[in-house]
């Protein structure tokens, strides 16, 4: 209907509106969208998964040795000087990963929002012949990911925890004390599932929101694309807690 | 030949008055059923049964029965227009089973809202379309048809996305209650074509803020709704519409 | 998708002249009126007379246009591009349909194409072979002053679609592609796919909520109307209803026009769509618009046979079939119940080859659907029973697959036959496919002049809704030019001469005549809730297409007809007395829908019977059992009916009136057609 609301009479009724909305939106800006949402979420997204690879390659170096490692983290935190102040670059990356996190978060709970109030009555039966099981575990997976990383940072930035009460001054000790316990791998093999199930979706779906997937064939090139990277993400992580375990890596 | 076993089915069926009642799932016995009917066949005869016993009938839309018009829509067991790729009108019987139970229900969106039983109202369509799903040309101003070649492939292309029928099932179907593909089929059919370039960027900027403003939700490339689009409208269309957006934000829109 | 007569005309025989008491077969169910003398056709020569009108037809000041408040029932191609047209003019547009979005009319079905003299292919068409094509294939019962311009305007339609976005089929050099349709001999068919219709339909469907967007136009969606209001003779209004709530609204307004499409639904089942009515032109009709040829109706020989009693409708298959697929019955009514592939050769009529050697399964639609409505009559019909008749014959590709290779079939026909088997689960690719006729258009409607206007002043009627171009036959893709050349360019100038009137004396909804309407409207409805009948809406529509099927069909007898109309009287009576419409008025309803619909097709159907009792004679999609050669041909008079029977409408239980507009050619002439 394009005349103004609908009514419903009726004597018992009185009357109600019937349609949510008639009106036409006016001065629509492009930045104001879902899809702007969208777009935020695929480069915020985007910028996680550029820190995850380079902070995954930090973390293998656990594998060359107790020096190796500490010497990476020591050296990230000296890179660019004098040009930069110590820890320049770390906090380069900190303040523009925390706005990624801020914007990826507030665009992730904007849009489930939306999807909520956009179907208020469940149907009775729903099957789903479309969607992949990585795509509907975005929400949850993501939410997983978040507290994820707040258990990291308390664990190994902020709060430097070190659960079987060693130090917490030397990195690549508390890396091999925290993967010394077993429950402790577990809670991380775990959330790299997740990352692999978000980044499964996540990459190809960031692919579809910068348009870059017009036809059939870029759509299944980007299904690889993102397959690959989720599995080398989700891998490459876990390998340093498994192998911490099971004695490989160790003091 | 046509076959010549017949079936009974217990079909459970969304009832509501009118738009402001409450309503509820109802249960109901149908015998006889041919595998030839259509499903909106065998919802006429348990309707003329149902009048005969002075019960209101079921109300449900369809008008050329044929899958062109885009009118009828049920959500069959869970799947938009049932489980065959195609509209509920030319879905057959013969896609059931003899004592099967069917769930049908109304296409669920907060922009969709039901009108009666099955029957739902899909305005918000026609509003998105007159913000910009066309393309500025008054009658007596066109200029001769043959003055702008189309290169055949983009016919092609606009051609085979311009075949949506509107009927709304991808809306029905996606989890986010997002009409980006019913949006973007129009996007691309008319973006393909040299005639859809001068309004392309406003086009996008005000559908999709029409589309927002109804109350649909965001796309988050599920994929749903091509796996229930009778049409068979592809996932390119949701890229080609973001793609669209994001330079029409480019271009300052 | 239809085939055009095959080129093989002679010139009137002088032999059909037939004594004048065969005209009288209707005598006692009418009564005569004068005569149509001016149709406000202009003179002149043909080629001009198009520009003439449009100079003469007076102007609106662009500033008084705001203040004239147009109606448009119907938004279909002629419904939507009026009034796309009338906004982008400025005017005050409420446009009317009653499903949920413009852009369901049931013109979105038609699969074929569109004609356009465009001459794309320079083989030798032009605007003056439409026009005389037209002519000949509506069997010179058309107005040629009218079917001149349709063929003139033509190639406007296809600059504007195309400017519009419809993406009509292409060739690799990125011009327009074209084909030959309906054996016509030149390739003028415009086309995108097998889906022509709906894409012209999205076309004016977006220019149309283009101008909802600019404020020229409201949309009323799911709203019936029920009822013409006339004032002091004119039409200013209708009564619609609000399908959603009940509420019976009233829409005044300065003109009104009805694009409200063709009433095929008569006959229960056809190829159109669940909602085609006629209520529209019918009420116009009760109140004072003539009703031009009811009973030309064209029945289309490829449509997927009745499968039970529960058929709610017919679908049609391209009669472009018929090019590759080769039509049969078993021999003997015996082998009708055998696997098809079980029957030998000599076993199987083909009986159009036998009867038409020369045409063969070509022949012309009337004669391939009388044809195989002859063999099921004697028995030998295939495919399941209906009420005890099998009504189907074999269109079998076997004989073109083993020529042509399956691939090469596939690539032909690929849709419809994937559509056929997904309608009867059967694979044509393997078991012969089962067609028959069904009701696919009429050419028949409100009677309009020149400008399009019926006989009610300030009421104006477009597309299939009205008689105007097809004569007694139309041909394949020129309803869609129609359609669109009525609304896109011809009402637009026709329009502005009647408004250039106004502004007209003001007319508020307490006046006797608006008020008057109303109630009738909520009477009818009441009554409709309030009979308590036993039989349902439904039932009474599938009676009426029966008796409509047997005895208007495709042969049409004086005792038949006869017959017919004492059925349909009992019917009419019954029905007020004894339909049951559950419900209330305050809702969705969907039986009172019917029921006021069926209420309209019932009255309808016993007017096309008295057209075709008083029409002795056999002409397009007309065939009087009475009017043939010896052969089974079909048989024109022109000496006696080369008119126009535009009925008016004398009262409840009152003969209608016959006013005769006869038809003079100027431009062309008129001739015989033979096939054989
Ligand atoms: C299956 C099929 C295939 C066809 N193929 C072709 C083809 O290939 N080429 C060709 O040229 N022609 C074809 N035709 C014919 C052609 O499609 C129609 O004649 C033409 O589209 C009619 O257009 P219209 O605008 O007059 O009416 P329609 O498109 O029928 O529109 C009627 C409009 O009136 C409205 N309406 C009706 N009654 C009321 C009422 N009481 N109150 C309010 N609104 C009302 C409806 O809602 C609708 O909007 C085909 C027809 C069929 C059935
Ligand atoms: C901080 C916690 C996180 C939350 C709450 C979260 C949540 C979400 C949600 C809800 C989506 C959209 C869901 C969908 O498309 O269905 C999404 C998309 C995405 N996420 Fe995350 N996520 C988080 C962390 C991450 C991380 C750490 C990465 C990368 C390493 C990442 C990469 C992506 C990508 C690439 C997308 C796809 C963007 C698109 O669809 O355009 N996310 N995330
Ligand atoms: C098994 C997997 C992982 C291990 C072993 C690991 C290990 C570590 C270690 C040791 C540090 C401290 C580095 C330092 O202080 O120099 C750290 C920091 C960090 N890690 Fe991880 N990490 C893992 C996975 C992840 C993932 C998946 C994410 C993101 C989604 C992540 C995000 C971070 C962040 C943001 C920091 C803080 C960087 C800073 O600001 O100093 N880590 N990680
Ligand atoms: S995109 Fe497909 S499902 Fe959605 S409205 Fe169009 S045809 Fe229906
Ligand atoms: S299912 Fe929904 S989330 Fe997007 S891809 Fe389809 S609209
Ligand atoms: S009724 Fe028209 S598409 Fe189903």
């Amino acid at each position: 209907m394009s005349h103004g609301p609908r009514l419903l009479h009726g004597p018992e009724r009185g009357t109600v509106l019937l349609v949510s909305t008639t009106s036409l939106v006016k001065g629509a800006r492009a930045s104001r969208s879902t899809i702007a949402l969208k777009l935020l979420m695929a480069i915020s997204g985007l910028i996680f998964i550029g820190f995850v690879l380079m902070h995954m390659y930090g973390n293998l170096k656990a594998f060359a040795g107790h020096d190796a490692f500490n010497e990476y983290a020591h050296h990230l935190r000296t890179f660019g000087e004098p040009m930069l102040p110590h820890e320049g670059l770390l906090w380069i990356i900190r303040v523009t990963l925390l706005g990624a996190l801020i914007v990826h978060v507030y665009a992730a709970v904007a849009l489930w929002r939306r999807a909520q109030r956009a179907r208020t009555t469940p149907y009775a039966v729903k099957k789903h012949t479309g969607a992949t099981f990585a795509s509907r575990l975005m929400r949850w997976g993501g939410v997983t990911l978040l507290l994820f990383i707040i258990w990291h940072l308390l664990n190994f930035t902020i709060g430097k925890v070190n659960v079987s009460g060693g130090p917490t001054n030397d990195p690549y000790n508390l890396l091999v004390d925290t993967f010394d316990t077993w429950w402790l791998t577990v809670i991380y093999l775990v959330a790299m599932a997740a990352l692999g199930a978000h980044l499964h979706h996540g990459v190809w779906s960031a692919a579809q929101t910068l348009g870059l997937t017009g036809n059939a064939k870029a759509r299944a090139t980007w299904k690889k694309i993102a397959f690959v990277t989720a599995l080398i993400i989700s891998v490459g992580f876990s390998l340093v807690p498994i192998f911490v375990l099971a004695g490989v890596i160790s003091k | 030949m046509s076959s010549n076993s017949n079936m009974s089915l217990t079909l459970k069926i969304w009832r509501q008055p009118d738009a402001v009642s409450a309503g509820a799932m109802h249960t109901y016995q149908v015998t006889d059923v041919s595998p030839d009917m259509s499903f909106l066949e065998m919802l006429d005869v348990l309707n003329e049964d149902l009048n005969a016993k002075g019960e209101d009938p079921i109300a449900f839309d369809s008008d050329c029965r044929e899958g062109i018009c885009g009118m009828c829509g049920l959500m069959i067991n869970g799947d938009a227009h049932g489980p065959e790729v195609t509209t509920t009108c030319q879905l057959h019987m013969r896609s059931f089973t003899d004592g099967e139970t069917i769930t049908i229900e109304p296409w669920r969106a907060t922009a969709f809202p039901v009108i009666k039983d099955l029957v739902v109202d899909r305005s918000s369509f026609d509003r998105i379309i007159q913000q910009g799903g066309y393309i500025s040309v008054n009658t007596g101003s066109a200029p001769e048809a043959h003055s702008v070649p189309v290169p055949r492939d983009d016919a092609m292309r606009a051609f085979s996305v311009a075949t949506c029928i509107g009927c709304g099932a991808c809306v029905a179907a996606c989890p986010n209650g997002s009409a980006s593909l019913f949006m973007g089929a129009k996007i691309t059919h008319l973006g393909e074509l040299p005639q859809g370039q001068p309004e392309r960027d406003s086009r996008v900027v005000n559908m999709v803020a029409q589309h927002d403003h109804e109350g649909f939700g965001g796309c988050t490339n599920i994929g749903e709704c091509t796996a229930a689009c009778p049409k068979e409208i592809p996932l390119d269309v949701i890229s080609q519409l973001n793609k669209d957006l994001r330079t029409a934000l480019k271009h300052g829109f | 998708m239809n085939y055009e007569m095959p080129d093989t005309t002679t010139t009137a025989d002088p032999s059909q002249d037939t004594p004048a008491e065969m005209t009288d077969d209707a005598a006692g169910y009418y009564s005569p009126g004068e005569p149509i003398v001016d149709a406000k056709a202009p003179t002149g020569p043909i080629a001009d007379r198009w520009q003439d009108r449009k100079f003469e037809a007076r102007l609106v000041n662009p500033s008084n246009r705001r203040k004239l408040n147009i109606i448009i029932v119907g938004t279909g191609l002629a419904g939507a591009s009026a009034a796309a047209t009338l906004g982008e003019a400025g005017y005050n547009v409420k446009s009317f349909c009653y499903q949920d979005s413009p852009r369901r009319a049931h013109s979105i079905a038609a699969q074929g194409g569109i004609n356009a003299a465009k001459n794309y292919k320079e083989d030798g068409d032009s605007v003056h072979r439409l026009f005389y094509d037209t002519v000949k294939g509506g069997d010179y019962r058309s107005r040629e002053s009218n079917v001149y311009r349709l063929a003139e305007v033509s190639t406007n339609i296809i600059d504007q679609c195309v400017a519009q976005g419809v993406p009509f089929a292409r060739e690799y050099g990125g011009l327009l592609d074209n084909r030959s349709f309906g054996g016509v001999q030149v390739s003028r068919t415009f086309y995108a796919r097998g889906q022509t219709g709906q894409q012209l339909l999205i076309g004016a469907y977006q220019a149309l909520e283009r101008q909802v967007a600019a404020g020229t136009v409201e949309t009323f969606t799911r709203h019936e109307m029920l009822e013409l209001i006339v004032v002091d003779d004119k039409a200013r209004g209708i009564i619609a209803r609000d399908m959603v709530t009940g509420a019976i609204e009233t829409h005044l307004a300065d003109v009104v026009v009805l694009a409200s499409g063709g009433y095929g639904n008569v006959f229960y089942l056809s190829t159109n769509a669940m909602g085609c009515n006629v209520t529209a032109a019918w009420r116009a009709h009760r109140k004072g618009a003539y009703f031009a040829n009811p009973c030309y109706t064209q029945i289309h020989p490829t449509c997927i046979p009745v499968s039970g009693s529960h058929q709610s409708k017919l679908t049609l298959m391209s009669e472009s079939l018929r090019n590759d697929g080769r039509i049969w019955v078993p021999k003997n009514a015996a082998d009708c119940e055998k696997d098809p592939r079980d029957i030998p050769e000599e076993d199987r009529d083909y009986y159009l080859e036998r009867i038409y050697p020369s045409f063969g399964n070509l022949v012309p639609r009337d004669i391939a659907s009388r044809a195989a409505k002859y063999v099921c009559d004697e028995g030998r019909g295939v495919g399941p029973k209906v009420d005890g008749v099998a009504r189907g014959v074999y269109l079998d590709f076997a004989a073109a697959i083993e020529r042509l290779g399956k691939d090469g079939i596939e690539e032909k026909y690929d849709n419809l036959l994937d559509m056929y088997e997904r309608i009867t689960g059967e694979n044509p690719y393997e078991v012969p496919m089962r067609i028959y006729p069904a009701v696919h258009y009429v050419m028949g409607g409100v009677w309009v002049d020149y400008d399009l206007m019926s006989t009610i002043p300030g009421l104006f009627v477009t597309g299939e809704a009205n008689f105007s171009d097809h004569g007694a036959n139309r041909l394949g893709a020129s309803a869609l030019m129609q359609g669109l050349a009525d609304g896109y360019f011809v009402l637009p100038h026709t329009i502005r001469d009647y408004l250039a009137d106004g502004p007209f004396e003001k007319v508020d909804e307490s006046h006797p005549a608006v008020v008057e309407a109303r109630t009738s409207v909520e009477e009818r409805i009441n009554h409709f809730l309030n009979v308590n009948g036993t039989r349902s809406v439904d039932s009474y529509h599938r009676e009426l297409g029966n008796i409509m099927w047997e005895y208007c069909g495709m042969e049409r007898t004086e005792d038949g007809l006869k017959k017919a109309i004492d059925l349909i009287r009992t019917l009419k009576d019954d029905f007020w007395r004894n339909v049951k419409v559950l419900g209330t008025n305050e809702s969705l309803n969907q039986s009172l829908e019917k029921a006021g619909r069926v209420a309209d097709f019932i009255e309808l159907g016993e007017l096309m019977c008295i057209d075709a009792l008083n029409r002795r004679e056999s002409c397009g999609g007309h065939f009087r059992g009475e009017s043939q050669t010896e052969d089974g041909e079909a048989l024109r008079h022109d000496d006696l009916f080369a008119y126009v029977a535009a009925w008016e409408f004398a009262g409840d239980g009152e003969p209608p009136v016959l006013h005769k507009e006869e038809l003079t050619y100027t431009a062309i002439e008129m001739k015989q057609r033979s096939y054989k």
